[in-house]
């Protein structure tokens, strides 16, 4: 019989194994269906793992994976800060709309001024926007005690009409021929976050991500913050013995993750999106909340996290062109890869012990 | 000879690093009230375990009426006529008692019939409860009550019950044991688990004395000076803290007309409190447990803000400051619930230590955590108070309960507080480390500071407190002084026979 033994405190090594099993299992597993699937396995993992990083092609792929990963790092670091103290953030994906919408239309109100001071401004409201946005699931939680993964999950798909709205109508670009979407920003250089080394794809929104890891990593290990966030999320009574004001931790991590994925946006519509337009949003927002995870809402494994989830998509995009891999497949596979997580993480807190049936 | 009810034979269980039990022997006769005595830890839980069905021994045999018996699970044991309270109450608060009942029992009968028996069987053995109330309403005594019946309903050869009267009130223990008399008299088997020695005089036929696992002494309580007994059970002279005679001061903190709404369905709201408590002090407030402790706790402590004058502190007021405000200014506490209130279970003990340290012992400066300090700090308390742990980087959670409370009632005396408010600070902690734990309070009040001891544990509070008040339903009683006070004088402070009789609603 088998059965769960909890163990007296966390392995410290499960929790940093438990990760690279689940992309070993994910492999396996995602092998075994692709074969089902009458594609070569081995070919089809190397392609998804292997191509984007040393293939023929990487020199292309490999800007990407700083693209791809930049905003879902600076959005997980966001929404493990309140994740970490039982502050369910699950509307990063609007905060990100708002934060790109707010961040063009000031830098738009400048058009075609140019000023060295305009791409901060942009960047400062940016995250002001997405700031604002997550203030509302965060105040109404406090004022009147709602469910803010319903209020800030719902504001996603008001951020969405608002984004229609801005590429049809108050953010349309009038030489733009009557076609839905903004101006481009990547033609207006004060506004345009380029490559900082040009093609690299390392822009500002990447420098932005390394700086939140860091910030994260200090403020949860050295600052009395980032310990209040910890004892909220461990031992809701223990915090408040502490000291802790709820309501202040509930404002603070909403706002703080609502910023970073308004930054995430301003930085996607300013550089490799260049406008905003209907469809600018790519559920990073919610992807987010997968590397988190992954990343055990600790800023350097959600840093690997990150690069781990853009190299999946990337990866799966060619899998997709070059062996026909259907798109479903490669979603699977991804959702593979949260699965186990969750599943091996149970190895933290629990041994698994054999015994043999007792005779009763 | 006649045989006996149940005999336990060389009964051995380890666990890794430790023999909870080691070759007990013993045997319980019919209609025999037995005591199991020892000191946490001595393997009392384990044995009854054992003879219950949770846990298997290692070795060795039981047998029940002269045969074999090795329950492989508590349901076993149940239909073998073994049943058993447990010291926490398995009940759900939004259940009504018959609800409850029924949710233990393998083919529970209407819920009419039921409620019909279990007014029978109530009201036979003078433990009146009415079916149709809801457990969230109950006291603890009467909670006990249900588990109690729960257990009769299942007509038992024999009843364990550990540590029944550790929340109950004077009178509420003497309805209990009326009870168990006419069990007895009935001819069932009682195996009776505590450390009171008071009470096992009065109650029981037979002693078993457990330490460290092994049976060390047999005796017949009422025969026994409870002191020998006493001394079997520690296996040394006893020490009792020391009293000094005591200057008080001024008034340290004074709480007037305090009034706090209840802060959930099933907690206690406070009504009209008033005490002080002078420099030097120690209040000892008594009372059975859900009856306001933590709340009043919570007030002291600035986890619940009041107005501010209702608090006050050397004649500020203080009541509208949180936690850390009045850390600052010397007011510290220790909760009862010591994983998840008093300290974090999946935190380190130097975590821990930062929890309520941070303020007076310069653990931070500007906001940034300064982790050495913590360290060393937990690392003096692990040492003054003799916690026993491999070291401060391990979880709360991985020691032992009375290690544990060792450490955060170390953790607040160690940081020099001129009022300490503690809840239970002995609850589930040996009678050495209990002792050492009174003693340390005692030391802080000699030096100058207020303490304020809220507890259950009567002998506790006489045997530490100059002055005493009781909460009963969030009402403080005015504070008397402790010398002089007797038991039936205690008794009807906490409340007289409280709870003792159906409830008319």
């Amino acid at each position: 019989m088998i059965s769960l033994e909890k163990r007296p405190q966390p392995s410290r090594a499960w929790s940093l194994a438990t990760p690279l099993v689940a992309v070993l299992a994910t492999m396996v597993f995602g092998g075994l269906l692709f074969a089902m699937l009458g594609k070569p396995p081995i070919e089809a993992i190397r392609t998804i793992f292997w191509d984007p990083l040393f293939g023929e092609f990487a020199f292309y792929y490999r800007p990407q994976l700083l693209v791809k990963g930049a905003p879902l790092v600076l959005i997980a670091i966001g929404l493990s800060l309140g994740f970490k103290a039982g502050i369910w953030n699950i509307g990063a994906e609007g905060q990100y709309i708002i934060g790109a919408i707010v961040g063009a239309a000031v830098g738009l109100a400048f058009y075609p001024y140019e000023a060295w001071y305009i791409f901060p401004l942009m960047v400062i409201s940016g995250a002001l926007g997405g700031w604002a946005w997550a203030m509302i699931p965060a105040v109404l939680k406090v004022r009147f005690g709602t469910n803010e993964i319903l209020v800030s999950l719902m504001l996603v798909y008001v951020a969405e009409q608002l984004l229609a709205s801005a590429s049809l109508r108050f953010l349309k670009n009038p030489e733009g021929f009557g076609f839905p979407g903004s101006r481009n920003l990547q033609d207006y250089p004060s506004a345009f976050n380029a490559d900082l080394i040009a093609g690299s794809g390392m822009h500002w929104g990447v420098v932005a991500a390394l700086i939140a890891v860091i910030f994260a990593y200090v403020l949860l290990n050295r600052h009395m913050l980032g310990f209040h966030i910890r004892l909220t999320g461990e031992a809701p009574r223990a915090a408040r013995f502490a000291g802790v004001n709820p309501s202040r931790l509930i404002l603070l991590c909403l706002g703080m993750s609502g910023a970073l994925a308004g930054l995430a946006g301003l930085f996607e519509v300013s550089g490799p999106a260049g406008q905003i337009s209907i469809d600018f949003n790519v559920g990073y927002g919610f992807t987010a909340i997968i590397v988190a995870f992954l990343g055990r809402l600790h800023p350097i494994g959600i840093m690997l996290a990150g690069g781990l989830m853009a190299l999946t998509y990337i990866g799966g995009d060619i899998a997709q062109s070059n062996l026909g891999l259907p798109s479903a497949a490669i979603q699977v596979f991804q959702g593979m890869l949260l699965f186990f997580l969750l599943a091996l993480d149970l190895l933290t807190n629990y041994r698994i012990t054999l015994h043999k049936p007792e005779v009763a | 000879m006649t045989v006996p009810l149940l005999s336990l034979q060389g009964l051995t269980k380890a666990y890794p690093g430790v023999v909870a039990n080691d070759t007990v022997t013993f045997d319980i006769g019919e209609g025999e009230v037995h005591a199991l005595l020892g000191e946490n830890g001595a393997g009392k839980s384990t044995l009854v375990k054992m003879i219950y069905g949770l846990v298997k021994p290692d070795s060795g045999q039981m047998l029940l009426r002269g045969q074999p018996y090795a329950p492989p699970e508590p349901r076993a044991a149940r239909g073998d006529g073994i049943a058993m309270v447990f010291q926490h109450f398995s009940l759900f608060d939004a259940l009504n008692v018959s609800e409850n009942i029924a949710l233990g029992m393998e083919n529970p009968p209407p819920m009419k019939d039921l409620a019909t028996r279990i007014r029978e069987v109530s009201e036979a053995y003078g433990l009146p409860l009415d079916p149709y109330r809801t457990v969230g309403d109950l006291s603890a005594g009467e909670r006990q009550r249900v588990e109690i019946i729960r257990c009769l309903l299942q007509d038992p050869k024999l009843l364990i019950m550990d540590e029944p009267t550790s929340v109950l009130t004077p009178q509420e223990v003497e309805i209990l044991f009326q009870t168990l008399q006419k069990l007895r008299s009935e001819g069932t088997s009682i195996l009776y688990i505590s450390h009171k020695l008071e009470e096992i005089r009065t109650l029981c036929d037979h002693a078993t004395i457990l330490r460290l696992g092994k049976n060390v002494g047999e005796c017949t309580p009422a025969e026994t000076s409870a002191r020998d007994m006493a001394e079997l059970m520690v296996g040394s002279t006893l020490h009792t803290p020391e009293r000094s005679g005591r200057e008080f001061g001024a008034a340290a903190m004074d709480v007037s007309g305090l009034s706090v709404p209840s802060p959930s369905a099933f907690g206690t709201a406070l009504k009209n409190v008033h005490l002080t408590v002078r420099k030097g002090e120690v209040l000892g407030i008594g009372g059975v447990a859900g009856n306001g402790q933590d709340e009043l706790l919570n007030v002291l402590s600035g986890e619940t803000v009041t107005e501010a004058d209702a608090v006050k502190l050397n004649g500020e007021a203080i009541g509208q400051l949180g936690p850390v405000a009045r850390r600052r200014l010397g007011v510290l506490a220790a909760p009862e619930e010591r994983l998840g209130h008093a300290a974090a279970p999946d935190m380190s003990l130097t975590e821990n230590a930062m929890l309520t340290g941070s303020v007076r012992q310069n653990l931070e400066t500007n906001g940034f955590l300064n982790w050495g300090a913590a360290k060393e700090f937990a690392e003096t308390v692990i040492k003054s108070f003799d916690v026993r742990t491999p070291g401060p980087e391990n979880a709360a959670r991985s020691l032992s309960g009375g290690n544990l409370q060792k450490f955060v009632i170390g953790r607040e005396v160690l940081q020099d507080p001129d009022v300490l408010v503690v809840n239970q600070p002995t609850w589930g902690v040996d009678a050495a480390a209990a002792a050492d734990i009174r003693q340390s309070l005692l030391d802080l009040a000699a030096k100058g500071a207020a303490v304020i001891c809220i507890s259950q544990d009567l002998d506790e509070l006489m045997e530490i407190s100059d002055s005493f008040a009781a909460l009963n339903e969030g009402r403080l009683s005015a504070p008397r002084p402790a010398a002089g006070l007797t038991v039936d004088e205690i008794g009807l402070m906490l409340g007289g026979a409280h709870g003792m009789e159906v409830a008319h609603d």
